[in-house]
């Protein structure tokens, strides 16, 4: 069952959820934070409105920056801005930036350790048709390998709404990586949002579980829809949502593989140098666990519709189910 | 156009001989880094350190100081150097470059030393950052800052520097300067050779860059070229530097294989003893 601490969105399992895009949160997030803080600046490169970050432009035209087709002047530009007491948000495609981009990132914004916070949007398979070039699947990767940066992932428009808004407040270089297509809201207003804080989002009704599921960004939605299958099938599966996934959240990350000796991390990127792996860090050295990696593996995307794709690359729900029903047999 | 008196031109040439002379000293201790460049922007440090920047050594963090950013990192000897003798640290601090725990790191780290304005070793993304403050002290539309850019010639090879100055005249950001250390040395050889520049500030005009070339050894021309830059409206402002690598040791001018090398002792010495001939010969 879902758990109702958390203030979730009790429609999720309805046919008639309510879809919005992370991109979107992202965007009216903006908004909020740049309200509140007039050190918030924003800066494209020529993406404004695939971005999301028009709402931003409209109300702020002089505190935004559009830097034309150029994600590495994009990138250390912000630094500048960053030096001069600025907190930039930088945005654009995740396979431009942190892709393009990536020394960039490393050396004038986490090496100087400036709070630049740079939004990959249309990362993973959500790009559907434009295909494999523009299928960001290695930006986690990326990302949190490099020192100083944090690295956030929002399960739905609401948390990345909330993430927004919390990362304008920290000193940190921060990757917050969004999706393009529609997915459904899985939280509320009211559900809390901390940077570094994991959450069970889906628990038994009763006892323990026999399985947990581990999830960032808006796969986890299949996640739970796996889940709550599998609990129907009685199995026993807890899922949690890892949206932060840099810094890690060890200790509840321990309990679970405590509790159910028995991980499979789902996500929308490469199963190498992803969040599977950063558990695998985790637990390896903690407290080792049989854990199960579900993602891309070792492929590029292609062209077709988010669905079709998760179904291929064995990352939907379905295929969430079969695996674990493997687990038991 | 105003000169220098030459009281003053005869201080400035005392002083940058002084921080070659650090620069040599440093290196040989160091006994690893780039001698060419740095020698070579000697001059250009000194007007900038001891002349041009509105700044407080003593106070570093000063809001409203002018910043400067060096895109090639490599030569920071000189910008450690010159800013330990324009007050910001102990000239002896210069022992410690390259070593282990100093602040003095091969290349700028400014978690090591925090009154730098950034850090740098990879080229081509000093002008990004310096275009970056410049239009943050634009949108906050307090005193006015310059902001300063050092960049060196062969990496301008990198596309990144273009990005930079597209955005920089698209946001007429008038308060940039950036001096370019023309001294047409890269690792593999000329730069013409390596990839021509050739005529470099008709590159910068195309950009829509106030372009001022200049010789960096004559203080004169560095006073009125930083003048003039200072004067323009609405544009971002590019000074070609015409400097000489190693300038100061005539042995080394000129001389490729000491963009990436350092003296040992007799060359060490000879160079110093050179250097304070000169200065004798000033005062």
């Amino acid at each position: 069952m879902l758990n109702h601490n958390l203030k979730l969105n009790s429609k999720i399992f309805n046919d008639d959820v309510v879809l919005k895009s992370t991109r979107e949160g992202f965007g009216e997030g903006l908004l909020d934070a740049a309200i509140e803080n007039e050190n918030v600046v924003g800066l494209t490169a020529d993406l404004l409105e695939s971005v999301k970050m028009n709402y931003f432009a409209n109300k702020f035209p002089s505190r935004f920056i559009d830097v034309g087709i150029a994600e590495q002047n994009l990138a250390s530009v912000a630094s500048g801005m960053a030096a001069m007491g600025k907190i930039p948000f930088i945005a654009s495609y995740a396979i431009f930036s942190p892709g393009r981009n990536w020394e960039q990132i490393r050396t004038t914004i986490c090496y100087n350790n400036q709070p630049v916070k740079i939004i990959g949007s249309h990362a993973g398979l959500s790009v559907g048709p434009d295909g494999g070039s523009h299928q960001m699947l290695e930006d986690i990767g990326l990302t949190r390998v490099i020192p100083n940066m944090v690295v956030i992932s929002p399960c739905d428009a609401l948390e990345a709404r909330k993430a927004t808004i919390a990362l304008s407040k920290t000193n940190h270089p921060t990757y917050l990586r969004c999706a393009r297509n529609e997915t459904p809201i899985i939280t509320t207003i009211e559900s809390n949002f901390q940077i570094g804080k994991s959450e069970i989002f889906f628990k038994p009704d009763t006892g323990l579980a026999q399985v947990g599921i581990i999830a960032t960004g808006p796969i986890l939605y299949n996640a739970l829809m796996a889940a709550k299958k599998l609990d129907e099938m009685g199995i026993k599966v807890k899922v949690m949502n890892l949206s932060t996934i840099k810094p890690l959240d060890r200790e509840a990350i321990i309990l679970l593989a405590k509790e159910t000796k028995n991980i499979v991390t789902i996500e929308d990127h490469q199963v190498s140098c992803g969040m599977g792996s950063a558990v695998a860090e985790c637990l390896s050295e903690f407290y080792p666990t049989k854990i199960t990696f579900m993602g891309i593996k070792n492929m590029f995307g292609q062209s077709g519709t988010p669905s079709e794709l998760m179904k291929y690359y064995k990352i939907d729900t379905e295929s969430i189910i079969e695996t674990i029903e493997i687990l038991f047999k | 156009m105003e000169n220098l008196s030459e009281e003053k031109i005869k201080e400035l040439k005392i002083k940058s001989n002084n921080i070659r002379i650090s620069i040599i000293d440093m290196l040989y201790i160091a006994n690893s880094g780039h001698t060419a460049g740095p020698l070579g922007m000697a001059d250009v440090f000194t007007f900038l350190y001891f002349e041009a920047l509105r700044h407080k050594p003593e106070n570093p963090n000063w809001v409203d100081r002018d910043r400067v950013v060096l895109s090639n990192g490599h030569i920071c000897p000189v910008l450690y150097a010159t800013m330990a003798h324009a007050g910001y640290f102990k000239i002896d601090e210069l022992k410690t470059l390259r070593k282990f725990g100093s602040r003095l790191q091969g290349h700028p780290h400014r978690e090591f030393l925090s009154i730098l304005e950034t850090s740098s070793g990879p080229l081509g993304e000093g002008i990004s950052q310096a275009v970056g403050m410049a239009i943050a002290a634009k949108i906050e539309k307090g005193m006015d800052k310059t902001i300063y850019c050092m960049t060196g010639d062969g990496e301008l090879d990198e596309g990144q520097n273009w990005e930079a100055l597209m955005l920089a005249s698209k946001m007429k950001l008038d308060n940039l300067i950036i001096i370019v250390d023309r001294n047409f040395i890269q690792i593999d050889g000329s730069t013409e050779t390596v990839m021509p520049l050739s005529d470099l500030a008709s590159k910068f005009k195309s950009f829509n860059c106030n372009t001022i070339e200049i010789n960096g050894h004559d203080f004169n021309e560095i006073n009125n070229a930083i003048n003039s830059a200072k004067k323009v409206k609405e544009m971002p402002s590019v000074i070609i530097s015409g400097n000489t690598p190693g300038k100061g040791v005539i042995a080394w001018e000129w001389d490729y294989k000491w963009h990436g090398k350092v003296p040992n002792r007799d060359e060490m010495s000879k160079a110093i003893r050179g250097l304070e001939e000169i200065n004798e010969k000033l005062k």
